[in-house]
């Protein structure tokens, strides 16, 4: 029997802004080569979860294990092996793709960053637009090198806020079929944050359900669906947040 | 330290990027101190006419110059760190393994480079122009400069902290605290000119102290290490300063929540 290894585990995790508390006892663990949904509608304490995870965030209580060490009091160490893309954060407009890329590569110390680039950018097609400034390229190319960038550094544990938010269908797929296929050549750990519900049932094996900054529910699209006799994870959504 | 050592440069890096990417950004750096220089050297010249007292020595070209060192090197420091709010680029940079003194480090690398870009045209115009050269003070121009680039440092850590508390809506700042500091700072003037409780102030400030050697140096040509020695003293006092404010507002902004949400 092969044991299932926890590559993050959250424990009793709550943050307060003054009397508002936007998550509240957040507690579950991310076994390592799992791609995690956090699903839950606006208000439901994604991005702040998501913020926690990356240090950008202080919890007002709780802890967060990451690869095995406290998160907090190992945290340059822990972000070398990680990284994110949300649609609330930019890269650098006036700077070309390549050398937005040269800038992270570098800042994570990849070891060959022209080659991780090159490599990269022919598996996410940037070719056409490697060299143009950002400012100057479609939501779909943004997407795309955003996406490059959270892969740079090879991360073992990777964070997606709402990647593939206000992007068509034919892109959304596209970036789907890339992400799973870097989880199943690495064994990386993914979060994925989305209000897309058919989008997470088709891409994770785990699902984690927020309303109002907790924990509702979890379990696979499937364990869900045949708990809540439910035929797809969006009725499931509104079923458990109704209850609530 | 050598992981430490390509973090820094790769921010480097990204700020000789954007350097690159607009010229005139480029030319900007070194267009207003020399238009500075050429404004006041006419000025200089105006008055070394009726009042040759004042402008022996080149003397308020020189502080002209030195004091633009002071502004340069906090404006290079602010802006390269305005930059990356603008951009909407600072929550990457917390979320990567770059430490905050190592950005501290980057920004006044940056800075130092800057101000040098920017200066340098403007003192090396001002000899065959006005027939002055701040190169003339030899070594303490050295600790002239360091010493205001310095304090322009120490004075863009506070605002930078005050712009990561606070947001853009603080970056007013950026261009109003250094003039606060000029008044009292006895650039072209010496201190007994202040009112009492001017020079009360004045005597707390390390410019106080570069500018009062500069002109014991140009005009009476006597070198005063003491003067040189509370400036840096100052200095060191405002550079723990500075560093203790952005520190405590990256922690603040942590328990706010600020640093995903910093931007336009």
């Amino acid at each position: 029997m092969t044991e299932k290894v926890s590559a993050v585990i959250v424990e009793k995790l709550s943050k307060s802004f003054g009397s508002f508390t936007a998550v509240r006892d957040l507690s579950f663990s991310l076994e390592k080569g799992s791609l995690t949904g956090l699903l839950g509608g606006n208000g439901a304490g994604k991005t702040t979860t998501i913020s926690m995870l990356l240090g950008l965030l202080k919890p007002s209580s709780g802890g967060i294990t990451i690869f095995g060490d406290p998160f907090h009091q190992n945290r340059e160490k822990i972000l070398s092996r990680m990284n994110f893309c949300s649609p609330y954060v930019d890269l650098p407009q006036r700077l070309t793709v390549r050398e937005n890329l040269s800038v992270f590569a570098r800042l994570y110390q990849v070891f060959d960053p022209m080659q991780r680039i090159e490599e990269l950018a022919g598996e996410f097609k940037l070719g056409d637009f490697i060299d143009k400034p950002v400012r100057r390229l479609s939501s779909g190319q943004k997407t795309r090198v955003t996406l490059v960038k959270a892969l740079i550094n090879k991360p073992e544990f990777l964070l997606l806020d709402e990647p593939t938010a206000s992007l068509s269908p034919d892109v959304s797929i596209w970036i789907r079929e890339r992400l799973k296929s870097y989880r199943d050549r690495t064994g990386a750990t993914i979060l994925f944050a989305s209000h897309d519900m058919r989008e997470v049932e088709m891409l994770c094996d785990r699902v984690l359900i927020m309303n109002q900054g907790s924990l509702i529910d979890q379990g696979s699209p499937g364990e869900l669906m045949e708990r809540h006799q439910r035929e797809s994870l969006e009725e499931v959504f509104l079923s458990v947040s109704e209850e609530k | 330290m050598l992981d430490s050592y390509v973090r820094i440069t790769a921010l480097l890096l990204r700020y000789f990027y954007l350097l690159r990417s607009s010229w005139p950004r480029l030319l900007e750096i070194a267009y207003w101190p020399t238009i500075q220089m050429i404004i006041w050297g006419f000025t200089s010249d105006y008055f070394s006419h009726s009042s040759p007292e004042l402008t022996a020595g080149g003397i308020l070209i020189s502080a002209v110059l030195i004091w633009d060192s002071l502004f340069r090197s906090h404006i290079s420091y602010t802006l390269s760190f305005l930059e990356e709010m603008w951009s909407r680029n600072l929550a990457n940079l917390f979320v990567s393994p770059l430490r905050s003194w190592e950005l501290i480090l980057a920004l006044a690398t940056i800075s130092m480079i800057r101000t040098l870009i920017g200066m340098t045209p403007a003192a090396l115009l001002a000899i065959p122009f006005f027939g002055v050269s701040v190169f003339e003070m030899g070594l303490p121009l050295l600790g002239f400069f360091l010493n205001l680039v310095i304090t322009g440092w120490a004075i863009s850590q506070v605002v930078t902290g005050i712009l990561l508390r606070y947001g853009l809506g603080a970056e007013s700042l950026t261009w109003m605290l250094p003039f606060l500091l000029a008044p009292f700072s006895c650039i072209y003037y010496p201190m007994e000119t202040l009112p009492e409780w001017m020079q009360s102030v004045a005597q707390f400030l390390s410019t106080t102290y570069i500018f009062e050697g500069m002109r014991s140096l140009i005009l009476d040509g006597v070198w005063q290490p003491m003067l040189m020695w509370k400036a840096c003293l100052l200095n060191l006092l405002y550079l723990m300063v500075g560093v203790s404010v952005f520190l405590f507002a990256i922690r603040a902004a942590r328990n706010r929540g600020l640093l995903m949400q910093s931007g336009e």
